[in-house]
């Protein structure tokens, strides 16, 4: 048998065969390691690891870890509102783009912008415009003879500002997924709507918002589940503070493992987080398949 | 969901009834007006004078020397830093077109049992969703045990495996629309699946593998947690060293400013030469 057909015969297997290797090696094994972790303490000295089998301790760990409530309920608050924003206005930007009757193109062009750029550059961006002492927000309101505000230092407000460089960030998303839905509508369907005298809302309302459903539900799941993974841009403008009032779980992860340096309580944290998000995106996909099936 | 408007033809037939009244518009001024405003105040934050930008002074006298500051100032590694992200982002998305496009196929064409297709599809899937701060803490131990902490080879490896998933859900997309009589052809003239592969599919799935491409290079060249976790200053990339003129004891605001107007002009390039395919590959990945 020669080299190549061997190759060519086998191909079945060793096409997926790098796949595999990669997942296995940088996710699968991770994973395992994740678990070995979470029961040790591991400590470097002079360039070298201990391991110490510790279950009890880090539970107790987990038990008495007082960061760890706040951060869970500022990640459900960030996750909730910045989601809901997102898909309200992203859904009517949507909307309303799709009823331009020319410059669609430049609209799409710019809403790209803020999906590719680093979200550390947004990070930054927005850190100068919430300056306290020259950002643009506070250059505003002194113009206008209103007080400065502290937007990312006030413990009260510091979550908003946050969640609200989220929305800037991905409303864009949820709108090129529905304008992209908008536009393929029936045009016949919208327009007999109208030649029977239904009102622009009652079009909107009645006719595009429930056939747009099964984008909606691809764009708010989608969303759902990327908000969790933020951390550049809450890194870089807050890092969790004033206090805890942004801390967020995935903040409370990377401090516990390089900050404090507990790779055994991290790993037990990221066990509990992984465990969160299966469980979620079960019920998630309960939920679709039920909605879908009405 | 088929998007049957790859380029949105100006001026289209916007039906009547779909036509926006001045809400829309005005809906319309307004986002435009919140994207590109940040983008144009920290633009011309990057050529003030940082005591312009404490002053808050419009208009002012431009000057290029944040950038000359940033790039070539005695304590900036930031050329450094454009090497190491444009190193890592140009090869981990070659790696992973080739691991990527050749799993894809492997899946649509062959014929696997369910477990390893929908395992392996399910796993990616599953591993996307998963916050990556959740494996940085075993990567560390890992990569420092092969001596590979803090090397470029980490970042190359850790990038490919974060982009696989959605290089493999988008090829699998595209594959899914090329006819299968395209191959048989092939495969009558002789070809062996390999020779089917590189000759016949790949050529078709060219836009897929720019989609892909992109996206990938993008995600690499963006990429922070991962690169501030398992680099220090030699190997760190484009992200972490804006990361630092935001963090230092004393945030340097006309640097940090610069620095994120240089980190922003792969994603603006990219934006300008392939709308079309950003467009398509973000709307297979997430709708498909």
């Amino acid at each position: 048998m020669t080299r190549s057909s061997f190759v060519s015969r086998s191909f079945k297997h060793w096409s997926l065969l790098p796949g595999v290797l990669l997942l296995a090696a940088l996710t699968l094994y991770p994973l395992a390691n994740l678990v070995r972790m979470s029961v040790s303490t591991i400590e470097f000295a002079e360039g070298s690891e201990i391991w110490r089998f510790t279950p009890r301790a880090n539970l107790a760990q987990l038990l008495a870890d007082d960061v760890l409530r706040p951060a869970l309920v500022n990640t459900l608050v960030f996750v909730v509102v910045s989601v809901a924003a997102e898909m309200i206005i992203g859904l009517a930007l949507a909307i309303a783009v799709a009823g331009l009757v020319r410059g669609k193109q430049w609209v799409r062009t710019a809403m790209i912008l803020p999906i590719l750029v680093p979200p550390v550059a947004i990070g930054s961006m927005w850190k100068l415009m919430y300056n306290y002492d020259f950002g643009i927000f506070n250059q505003t309101l002194t113009a206008l003879g209103l007080a400065p505000v502290n937007w990312l230092g006030s413990t009260s407000l510091a979550l908003t500002s946050v969640i609200v460089v989220d929305i800037w960030h991905w409303v864009p998303f949820v709108f090129l997924i529905l304008f992209a839905a908008v536009e393929g509508l029936p045009t016949d369907l919208l327009e007999a709507a109208r030649v029977d005298g239904a009102t622009r809302w009652q079009v909107v309302w009645r006719i595009m918002i429930p056939l747009l459903r099964p984008a909606i539900i691809v764009a708010f799941l989608f969303r759902t589940i990327l908000a969790f993974k933020v951390f550049d841009e809450v890194y870089l403008l807050t890092s969790g503070g004033p206090g805890t009032a942004t801390e967020l779980v995935n903040l409370h992860l990377y401090k516990v493992f390089f900050e404090q340096n507990q790779l055994g309580y991290g790993a037990l944290l990221s066990l509990a987080v992984i465990a969160a998000i299966v469980a979620f995106l079960v019920t998630a996909r309960h939920v679709s398949v039920a909605v879908r099936a009405q | 969901m088929k998007l049957r408007h790859a380029g949105v033809p100006d001026s289209a037939r916007v039906p009547r009834a779909a036509r926006g009244g001045w809400m829309g518009r005005t809906l319309v001024a307004l986002a435009l007006f919140a994207v590109i405003g940040p983008f144009l105040w920290i633009l011309t934050a990057s050529f003030k004078q940082q005591i312009a930008i404490y002053a808050g002074q419009f208009p002012f006298a431009p000057t290029l020397a944040n950038y000359a500051e940033v790039l070539f100032g005695r304590r900036s590694d930031f050329v450094g830093n454009i090497g190491n992200s444009l190193a890592v982002a140009s090869i981990s998305t070659l790696a992973v077109l080739v691991v990527g496009s050749l799993a894809a196929y492997s899946l649509h064409r062959f014929r696997w049992p369910v477990w390893v297709s929908a395992g392996f599809l399910g796993w990616t899937l599953a591993f996307h969703m998963v916050p990556v701060l959740t494996l940085l803490g075993p990567w560390y131990i890992a990569f420092r045990e092969l001596g590979l902490y803090d090397t470029r080879a980490a970042l190359v490896l850790t990038h490919v495996t974060v982009n696989l998933p959605m290089t493999v859900w988008l090829m699998s997309a595209f594959l899914r629309e090329i006819p299968p009589e395209v191959e048989e052809a092939a495969r009558v003239d002789g070809c062996t699946p390999l020779q089917a592969f590189l000759r016949v599919v790949l050529p078709l799935a060219v836009p897929g593998l720019i989609a892909a491409g992109i996206l990938a290079f993008i995600f690499s060249w963006n990429e922070f947690p991962i690169a501030l976790t398992l680099t220090s200053r030699q190997t760190a990339t484009v992200p972490v060293a804006v990361a630092r003129f935001a963090q230092q004891y004393e945030t340097q605001h006309a640097q940090m400013a610069a620095a994120s107007i240089i980190s922003t002009i792969p994603a603006v390039l990219l934006m300008l030469l392939g709308q079309r395919f950003i467009v398509r590959g973000l709307m297979m990945g997430s709708v498909k």
